[in-house]
């Protein structure tokens, strides 16, 4: 269990934060300048807060009512930055084995062979570090700060500075830290990234913690996202693969309020999918409609209508089943199909738009070595 | 004519004697002065750093001079230091050393703060979250990252004390076998009627000894920003 409670001002900008993290990948949520960063360098002790308290699993690492501040060597806290700081002049097995001499032998719960299969590393072990690719660098990275047997785990974005291939080299690999059983604090802008990996959710706005808890439940929160936000409205489903349909190249996922189709996805069945539907991608009948080429038609209750201030889009609230999904229309269609609350509607979401992208597996629920 | 005489022999002995000293004892110092002016800010950082480089512009004679007031045994520092340790430098072999040190420091530092400056701090930072502290990581990141400008610095400050001249033969004179180096032996030399040709000889000498260790230099640094950076961006 991590727990942070801090507060800093740098020049006009003040963080104020306040959340626990549990064991497992909790994702720090926000987008870029909303002080993130900031958060996990207090958590690291790189940063001194101003006020504020910091423990994991009881040791207290920073209280300024009590005038602990222990400096970062002592906190064995693992950090993985976004460029992943290597030390160029030493090899990748002298880099994993810089923190491993530094943990006390007692302590310490990874051996180098673990950590060189966990992360895939043998291959690497007399390279140096320029020598490696972006997705090689930040495995080795990984590695590194696990080797020097942390209580708890910061991640920096450590996705950022890679292309999309590499990203889907590594994701699997992130998600194997959670087998480790230690709170790992997950910084990203990507909501591709964080529903793949995190359990829980911490979001980060103008340096304040405006939400957290679990992934589904915060992303729902409509009221989170403004319009303007960079990050784009939608729902996020937690699903479970029904069956496939080779021939029609379909794979049915069930969610509780109904079945969802998105193209054939190469996921065992029963595994657990999260699913991102962009507002965007839904669309809203209020007859069955016949003669479509969409393939997910779900009935459902229109429940509210609003947001998107004074633009020509609007928000819809439709229930269906137990499920909450959220569509963007524009004011001219509501107008025109006299929508209001309580009434009965069919969600229109185009399968197509639910590619790959969209999908994630839920790492918990899926395992190391998932198909991804 | 290419034989050369015990005394030159004695010359040559002396002045790799007193550069190795001198490089030795001055790079550590260097090495500290230059991680100071790299990384620390403070108030008179221009002036310790102007202090630092004057041997650099100002006449041999006058930091000769500078370091008899200082040094010597009536000097400021020189009695304290001979009453407390029976320490002594003037017309000391060590006092060459000294001199040669003082003069080749603003050489040794410069070098060595430029390879410190391009070391990314930040690296330091991630030593420390990985258990080592601030010393720890400085000696095993930044000093290891920063050893071509290192080295650079003390084969730059081992070829300037090698060729001392002014500084040396104000505070501790020209003594054959204590203090006359081969440069005062090829002064020396001049001043008799018949010296050229040892002059000459000796000249050879500082010429080969000197292309040989800059060259050293260079092919050193060059091996070490290999083995160390490997390609240009770290």
């Amino acid at each position: 269990m991590l727990e942070v409670d801090v507060e800093r001002r740098l020049g006009d900008f003040r963080i104020e934060a306040r959340f626990r993290s549990d064991r497992g990948v909790t994702a720090l949520f926000g987008r870029s300048g909303a002080g993130k960063t900031s958060i996990v360098n207090m958590v690291s002790g790189l940063l001194r807060p101003d006020r504020g308290r910091i423990a994991v699993d009881g040791h207290v690492l920073f209280d300024s009512a009590a005038g602990i501040d222990l400096p970062p060597w002592k906190r064995r806290i693992g950090y993985v930055f976004q460029e992943g700081r290597l030390f160029p002049h030493l090899t990748v097995r002298r880099n994993l084995l810089y923190g491993w001499r530094f943990a006390p032998a007692a302590e310490r719960y990874l051996t180098m062979e673990q950590a060189v299969a966990l992360l895939d590393l043998g291959a690497l072990l007399r390279r140096r570090p320029p020598s490696l690719s972006g997705g090689e660098k930040q495995r080795v990275a990984m590695g590194r700060a696990l080797l020097s047997s942390p209580r708890a785990l910061l991640l920096d974005e450590p996705l950022a500075s890679l292309d999309v291939l590499m990203k889907r080299e590594i994701l699997p690999y992130i998600e194997r830290l959670d087998e480790m059983g230690i709170p790992i604090l997950y910084v990203s802008h990507s909501l591709d990234e964080v529903s793949r990996l995190a359990r829980n959710l911490v979001l980060v706005s103008a340096g304040r913690v405006t939400a957290s808890g679990e992934v589904d439940e915060i992303l729902n929160r409509l009221e989170l996202w403004s319009p303007e936000d960079e990050t784009e409205t939608g729902t996020m489903l937690t699903t479970r693969v029904a069956r496939h349909d080779a021939e029609g190249g379909i794979t049915h996922l069930d969610f509780r309020g109904g079945e969802l189709r998105v193209p054939l996805a190469d996921i065992p069945e029963g595994v657990a999918v999260r699913v991102w539907i962009r507002a965007r991608d839904v669309g809203v009948a209020t007859e069955r409609p016949r003669g479509l080429s969409l393939r997910n038609v779900l009935k459902g209750t229109l429940v509210e209508i609003g947001g998107g201030g004074a633009g020509p889009v609007t928000e819809l609230r439709l229930r269906i089943g137990d499920t909450t999904l959220t569509a963007l229309v524009t004011r001219g269609a509501v107008r025109e199909l006299a929508l209001a609350p309580g009434q009965e509607v069919y969600a229109l979401i185009k399968s197509a738009n639910l590619d790959r992208r969209q999908l994630s597996l839920v790492a918990a629920m899926a395992g190391p070595g998932s198909p991804l | 004519m290419w034989s050369l005489s015990p005394a030159e022999v004695e010359a040559l002995g002396l002045s790799v004697r007193i550069a190795a000293w001198s490089t030795a004892a001055g790079l550590p110092l260097a090495v500290a002065a230059a991680h100071v002016l790299a990384r620390r800010d403070f108030w008179g950082k221009e002036v310790l750093n102007a202090l630092l480089h004057m041997p650099l512009v100002l006449p041999p004679v006058v930091t000769g001079y500078l370091l008899l007031l200082l040094l010597g045994r009536r000097g400021l520092v020189g009695a304290w230091l001979e009453q407390t340790f029976g320490l002594v430098f003037a017309f000391r072999w060590t006092g060459a050393v000294v001199a040669a040190a003082v003069v080749a420091f603003p050489l040794m530092v410069r070098p060595i703060r430029l390879s410190l400056e391009a070391v990314d701090p930040r690296l330091e930072s991630a030593a420390m979250t990985l258990g080592a502290n601030r010393f720890w990581a400085w000696l095993t990141v930044t000093l290891p990252l920063s050893l071509p400008g290192v080295l650079v610095g003390a084969i730059l400050g081992f070829t300037r004390s090698l060729g001392e001249f002014g500084a040396t033969v104000t505070f501790v004179s020209n003594i054959p076998g204590e203090t006359q180096t081969l440069s005062l032996a090829v002064y020396s030399a001049l001043q008799v009627p018949g010296g050229e040709p040892g002059a000459l000889r000796l000249t050879v000498i500082i010429v080969v000894v000197t292309i040989v260790a800059l060259v050293a230099s260079e092919m050193l640094g060059r091996y070490v920003a290999r083995r160390t950076r490997g390609y240009a961006s770290a």
